[in-house]
């Protein structure tokens, strides 16, 4: 096994790993291998956030810090990256770290097994936040805590700790000599994964992924998308990733073996969000967190929407892409791009196609994608003036948690008719799905209570269910209908009728 | 003054070569303290971070996977049953055995001593031997080089099993007669003709689900093998002295041979009282048959599968009350879904029977308590060991008398509070002597402006048509001391050193809750030394023998006497000394602020210490407490099988969707008792932490078995524990008070478990919500009230 070695930043310092299978962790391989067991592993599948660290990288010259769940992300998907632990951030005297000190002033650690993963998510803020002269409020705090799980202190102190930060003595990472070392972790030839020197007639040649003929220990990351494409082409049975928070539960939770990955998170092409006239288009390697914050930038409402997806270190490893090549029946970004009559791009060496979103899915977690084949692309149409959108999800908590049911109405009156309807729907199916016969129930009537109350029937009659343990499939069916009862009161201007950012403080304001 | 300057006689004591040669061959240098400078107030009563907290956020605390591992550790996965129930025809481990880095299997039959395990009951095989009994029950190990390699080659044994018909109700086990341990009744008075005579009378069903611990740090257990048959276990477990008991019981041998030690757990919350024992014999045996040290840490899903839980409960009751709602009479059947085993079911039933009455007069009264089996994981302790399941009956009763009278649910409450001199005896006889509840409710009713906001919250609902709001205030009373009067007693070890550090060692565990923290905070002031001078060394068995698990919320009542006995020797013979040093009683000998203080000096600590040390005097003691006044009959449960009870208030608002069900806590006041705090901010995290968890067990968390018994519910990704989203902005805390009436170790109270029952107060409020909504004073809301049972309870007829 050949794999190619791992060069990350750790505590200022170059580190290089050779023969890391490409599928093991990086929490295997920092706690196995490296022995640093201050990370913890409390779930294996990215839920409680115990194992958080954090990854820098070069953007545009400055480093861009983001906290992620150690216990599903590769150990290979840090190359190239500065790491942070939690035992990386106290000064070599034992000085702690503002995101650490605050912890113990508040006395946010009861425990202490999440205490590790809490410092991270904590450190990122820092980073993020404090570092940028931008306060932490209560609400944001939250809201980026939500990805980590306390059994012992109930948060309040941990929430304290957030806010608390920002008033100790500032710590500053050594960004320049950070940004130099990762200058130093770039491999001998850009886009490859060569071991061995290239041959000038090797460069010569159009881009040949590294270890061509090799059967196992390939792990590539192709930093453009004709590399990434003629990557695919050559190894059509690597698994592809792509921010691996599903791939990492099969490996920990399914116990799969991966002998070749292929990642599309380097290709430069496809972490770019691009602006057209009447769409954008989101790359596939577009993290959640920045595909989410471009959704947001156009359609304000979706902001709780987007922050109801995972918790951050999965949105901050996860790809939009990713969530929806992955196609689970309760990913919740496909009901949502389905109302919006979002479309894929699918490209292979030798073309392109588009397709509706929708129609991309042929069943239970399968696709269209031939084994040539990747999604590169999302075209999400921009808002029109008229429409009216709402995005709704309802699980048994309200972060971080799985939909039971999702649905998102993307509505367009014309003379108090309507003009144009999407309606994408989660949780209520073998895949995402539109709701088409209520959509045509729809097309052209006149919006009113009873056409509300009609088409909520129609959408409870439209999909069948299932009962598990998230609910049960009268409950499922119930709720879908109410939740056009509620999209139709919203229509009407009712407020606070959702209690997603229901809060006493608004009510007695 | 210095030692050196001490004029040492015969009267104080010394060797034959004299004290003063004594000093100068053993003792260096008076040393001062590497330790941060320190407080010169003493260390109880402050809000003092816990004493690993520096550790934990730098990543610097070791928990039991962290411990660097002996070479040669070999790592074990338990080999898990896919069937509820049924005969255990064969095992075929080939395909296992032939995977890379397989060293070995281990089954019942690799058991050197008695195949069950060593619990009171003995009804529970180590590794399952001719039949399974439930999904994800242990039938062996598999052992390998690496923890991926075992956990891959444990799926790949297969398991020949003929399949019986599984009991996976409550209700049905109990139709059945099917029982882990013979039903109990409790009665007091003549109910069925209180029931009669009731001006009013209502009945009803109740069901609540169980709970997952969720303890951050899954199972974990690490065996190593020592010389002559031997063995140290590092075991994250509540009780160090079970693990050493069962441990050596499967392996054949005496206690004496099996030391087991654990520095902290990564929470515990009960689950780590028995389960975590499992682990340790697991390893063990494993470690035995391969005769190399073996770890064995189980994954998340594996957890949830293999270890027991929150004992779901059932309840049939009928109950009498007059015009105030005062209850005359109640006729209760309680069935509490044990699983396929007993473990602590008896007591955590009998506790469900103590706390029935929680803060309530019950004059007459019969509850009949069946422990049922079923074939699901063997339910467990867990934080309120089944007091949860006793206060929630009664709470959900009196908010239904209350709806269904139409009064206001807190003057129901305090209508049938426990009185002052009369209607003050509990319905297990023991007489209520420190009732603080009327004064703590009508504190918490002002403060918290309950009867202004209830009619804000009514007005509001009127006029909204989809959210509607609800309110409720419940109390806790709960028992603290075990009810197996013979736990209630602890050991604890503090050493002085000749610098004049202290470590102190006792029985008890840290889980998180502090436990060591306080016992610090109370041998550093026993000792008069600044805090930073006193460590606590690991839990382990070898140092106090024989300790009880830490749990029923009684860790630092009987853990911090015996350390405060313990210290208290060390400091008599250092007073003795200095009485004969400076010719005065040793009464009025002094220990403050790092100083020891007689009528005619001042010396520092470790001075005194020193100079006691080249006189040969005991720098070292034991000590140990048992918990005076308790006593109870376990075959009619009367007596008084508490010391005292820690009281409390919740009040809680809560909104509903009434679309969706989903709901939203809004707002949180508690005042709580917890006598004279040692450490405010540990009590504070307690109650705090306690409630939160209190609200998960009633709202997002729900456990579902699927009709095969497989629990379907099995990691975070589907079992929903509260998150940062669910704590209310409005969170306030305060501290009755008054200390405890009771001679208690600082005159504190415990504090661990009676919070989470204060979460009560959310479900209430839910019900009340519910009830609004709904508008026919009916609220048919079970626990948890997720965001469907609440759509449920709208839409029910």
């Amino acid at each position: 096994m050949h794999p190619k070695t791992i060069r990350f930043i750790r505590r200022g310092e170059l580190v290089a790993l050779g023969n890391v299978p490409p599928d093991r962790t990086l929490l295997e391989v920092l706690r196995e291998d490296l022995g640093a067991t201050g990370t913890k592993e409390g779930c294996g599948e990215g839920d409680c956030g115990a194992c958080t660290v954090v990854l820098g990288e070069e953007v545009d010259g400055k480093l861009r810090y983001r906290a992620v769940n150690s216990c599903i992300q590769l150990a290979h998907s840090v190359d190239g990256r500065a790491l942070w632990t939690v035992e990386d951030l106290a000064a070599d005297d034992g000085t702690l770290h503002p995101a650490q000190e605050a912890m113990v002033q508040c006395h946010g650690s009861q425990c202490g097994f999440c205490t590790p993963g809490f410092v991270m998510s904590l450190f990122g803020m820092y980073q993020n936040h404090v570092c940028q002269g931008r306060p932490i409020s209560r609400e944001l705090a939250q809201e980026e805590l939500s990805g980590n799980l306390c059994r012992c202190t109930g948060y309040r102190p941990i929430l304290d700790a957030a806010r608390k930060m920002a008033e100790l003595p500032k710590v500053a990472v050594d960004e320049a000599s950070t940004l130099r070392l990762l200058s130093q972790t770039r491999h001998p030839r850009e886009g490859g994964d060569p071991v061995l020197p290239l041959t000038a007639d090797e460069r010569r040649k159009p881009w040949i992924p590294a270890f061509a003929g090799m059967t196992e220990g390939v792990y590539l990351s192709p930093e453009t998308l004709q590399e990434l494409l003629a990557a695919r082409a050559a190894y059509p049975q690597a698994q592809l990733v792509a921010g691996c928070t599903d791939v990492g539960l099969w490996v920990n939770k399914q116990h799969q073996r991966f002998p070749q990955i292929l990642d599309v998170t380097r290709a430069r092409e496809l972490r770019r969000i691009e602006d057209y006239e009447n769409h954008i288009a989101i790359g596939a390697a577009v993290t959640l967190t920045d595909a989410f914050a471009a959704l947001v930038a156009q359609r304000p409402q979706l902001k709780v929407f987007a922050n109801r997806f995972a918790g951050l270190p999965v949105r901050n490893a996860g790809t939009l892409g990713g969530n929806v090549a992955n196609g689970s029946p309760i990913g919740d970004s496909m009901p949502l791009l389905i109302a919006l009559g979002a479309q894929v791009v699918l490209m292979k060496q030798d073309g392109h196609r588009h397709l509706p979103l929708e129609a991309f899915y042929t069943g239970y977690r399968r696709n269209v994608l031939g084994p040539d084949e990747l999604l590169a692309w999302i075209l999400v149409p921009k808002p029109r003036p008229d429409e009216f959108l709402r995005a709704y999800k309802v699980s048994k908590r309200f972060d971080d948690d799985i939909s039971a049911v999702c649905l998102v109405v993307r509505l367009e009156l014309e003379g108090g008719r309507v003009r144009d309807i999407g309606i994408g729907a989660g949780g209520v199916a073998a895949t995402p799905v539109r709701a088409t016969q209520t959509e045509a129930f729809l097309a052209g009537r006149a919006w009113n209570a009873d056409t509300a109350q009609q088409a909520a029937d129609v959408l409870r009659a439209e999909f069948q269910p299932i009962s598990d343990m998230r609910a049960s499939a009268d409950y499922r069916r119930t709720v879908l209908g109410n939740l056009m009862q509620r999209f139709w009161l919203e229509t009407q201007g009712a407020a606070a009728i959702n209690l997603e950012q229901f809060t006493l403080r608004e009510l007695t304001a | 003054m210095t030692a050196r300057e001490t004029e040492f006689t015969s009267t104080t004591g010394g060797g034959p070569g004299g004290p003063a040669d004594a000093g100068e061959r053993n003792l260096a240098p008076a040393t001062r303290s590497p330790h941060a400078p320190a407080s010169p107030l003493p260390a109880i009563g402050r809000a003092r971070p816990h004493e690993s907290a520096r550790a934990q956020v730098a990543g610097a605390a070791t928990y039991v996977d962290d411990i660097p591992e002996v070479k040669g550790t070999l790592h074990a996965a338990p080999i898990l049953s896919t069937v509820a129930h049924g005969l255990l025809r064969g095992i075929d481990t080939r395909a296992a055995e032939a995977l890379p880095g397989v060293r070995g299997i281990v089954l019942a039959r690799d058991i050197p001593g008695d195949p069950l395990l060593a619990t009171f009951v003995h009804d529970e095989p180590i590794f399952a031997i001719d039949k399974v009994q439930h999904i994800g029950q242990v039938v062996g190990l598999v052992v390998a080089d690496s923890v991926m390699q075992a956990r891959r080659a444990a799926r790949q044994v297969k398991l020949q099993i003929d399949p019986l018909s599984p009991v996976l109700d409550v209700r049905q086990a109990h139709a059945a007669q099917s029982y882990v341990l013979p039903p109990v009744v409790v009665r007091r008075g003549e109910p069925e003709a209180a029931l009669a005579a009731a001006k009013h009378r209502l009945s009803g069903q109740l069901e609540v689900g169980g709970q997952e611990h969720f303890y951050l740090e899954g199972q974990v257990a690490y065996a190593l093998p020592l010389e002559q048959d031997q063995w140290w276990i590092h075991s994250s477990t509540q009780h160090p002295g079970e693990v050493q008991h069962w441990v050596a019981h499967a392996l054949g041998l005496e206690n004496n041979a099996v030391t087991v030690e654990c520095r902290r757990m990564g929470g515990g919350f009960g689950g780590k009282e028995t389960q975590a024992g499992h682990m340790a014999v697991w390893a063990a045996l494993a470690a035995r048959k391969l005769r190399r040290p073996v770890k064995l840490r189980l994954d998340r899903d594996d957890d949830f599968l293999v270890t027991g839980k929150r004992h779901p409960f059932a309840y049939d009751w009928e109950a009498g009350f007059d015009d105030d709602g005062r209850l005359t009479a109640l006729k209760l059947t309680m069935l509490a879904n044990c699983g396929f085993s007993a473990d602590l079911s008896g007591p955590v039933a009998d506790r469900a029977i103590f706390h029935t009455d929680n803060a309530y007069y019950l004059s007459d009264v019969e509850i009949a308590s069946y422990r049922c089996r079923t074939n699901t994981q063997s339910h467990t302790a867990f934080r309120g060991f089944g007091g949860p399941q006793g206060v929630i009956l009664i709470e959900a009763i009196l908010g239904d008398v209350a709806r269904h009278l139409g009064r206001d649910a807190l003057d129901v409450r305090k209508a049938n509070l426990y009185g002052v001199g009369e209607r003050d005896v509990t319905h297990y006889r023991m007489k209520v002597e420190d009732n603080i509840l009327e004064p703590l409710i009508s504190q918490l009713e002002k403060s918290s402006g309950y009867r202004a906001r209830r009619e804000q919250i009514a007005a509001w609902n009127a006029s909204s048509p989809v959210i509607k709001r609800g309110i409720a205030i419940t109390p806790i009373k709960f028992g603290i001391s075990f009810t197996a009067t013979f736990f209630n007693q602890a050991g604890a070890l503090v050493h002085v050193f000749t610098d004049g550090s202290v470590q102190v060692n006792h029985g008890g565990t840290e889980m998180g809750q502090g436990l060591h923290t306080k016992v610090m905070q109370v041998v550093a002031d026993e000792l008069g030394v600044p805090f930073e001078r006193v460590r606590c060394t690991p839990t382990e068995t070898g140092k106090v023998p024989n300790a009880s698990a830490t749990a029923a919320s009684s860790g630092t009542d009987l853990n911090g006497r015996a350390a405060q006995f313990a210290a208290r020797n060390v400091r008599d013979n250092l007073a003795a000394f200095v009485a004969g040093l400076d010719g005065c009683g040793a009464g009025a000998v002094s220990f403050r602020s790092g100083q020891v203080i007689s009528p005619k000096s001042v010396r520092s600590f470790d001075e005194v210490v020193k100079a006691a040390y080249a006189n040969r005097i005991q720098l070292w003691s034991d000590g140990f407490y048992r918990t005076p006044k308790i006593h109870y009959d376990k075959v009619t449960l009367t007596g008084r099988p508490f010391y005292y009870f820690s009281y409390g208030a919740a009040c809680s608002e809560v909104a509903i969707d009434t679309l969706t069900g989903e709901s939203r806590l809004l707002k949180v006041d508690i005042l709580h008792d917890v006598g004279t705090s040692l450490n405010p901010a540990i009590d504070i995290g307690q109650i705090e932490g306690g409630f939160i968890q209190g609200v998960g067990w009633l709202t997002t968390e729900q456990l579902v078995w699927n009709d095969k018994g497989l629990l379907a519910t099995h990691a975070p990704s589907t079992y929903k524990i509260p998150a940062t989203g669910d704590v209310p902005e409005h969170f306030e805390i305060a501290l009755w008070h008054e200390g405890n009436r009771e001679d208690n170790v600082g005159g504190s109270k415990a504090v661990g478990e009676p919070p989470f029952m204060l979460a009560i107060s959310a479900w209430e409020a839910l019900r009340d919500a519910v009830a609004q909504a709904r508008g026919d004073r009916r609220a048919p809301l079970v626990a948890p009230a997720t965001a469907e049972n609440v759509l449920k309870a709208l839409m029910s007829t």
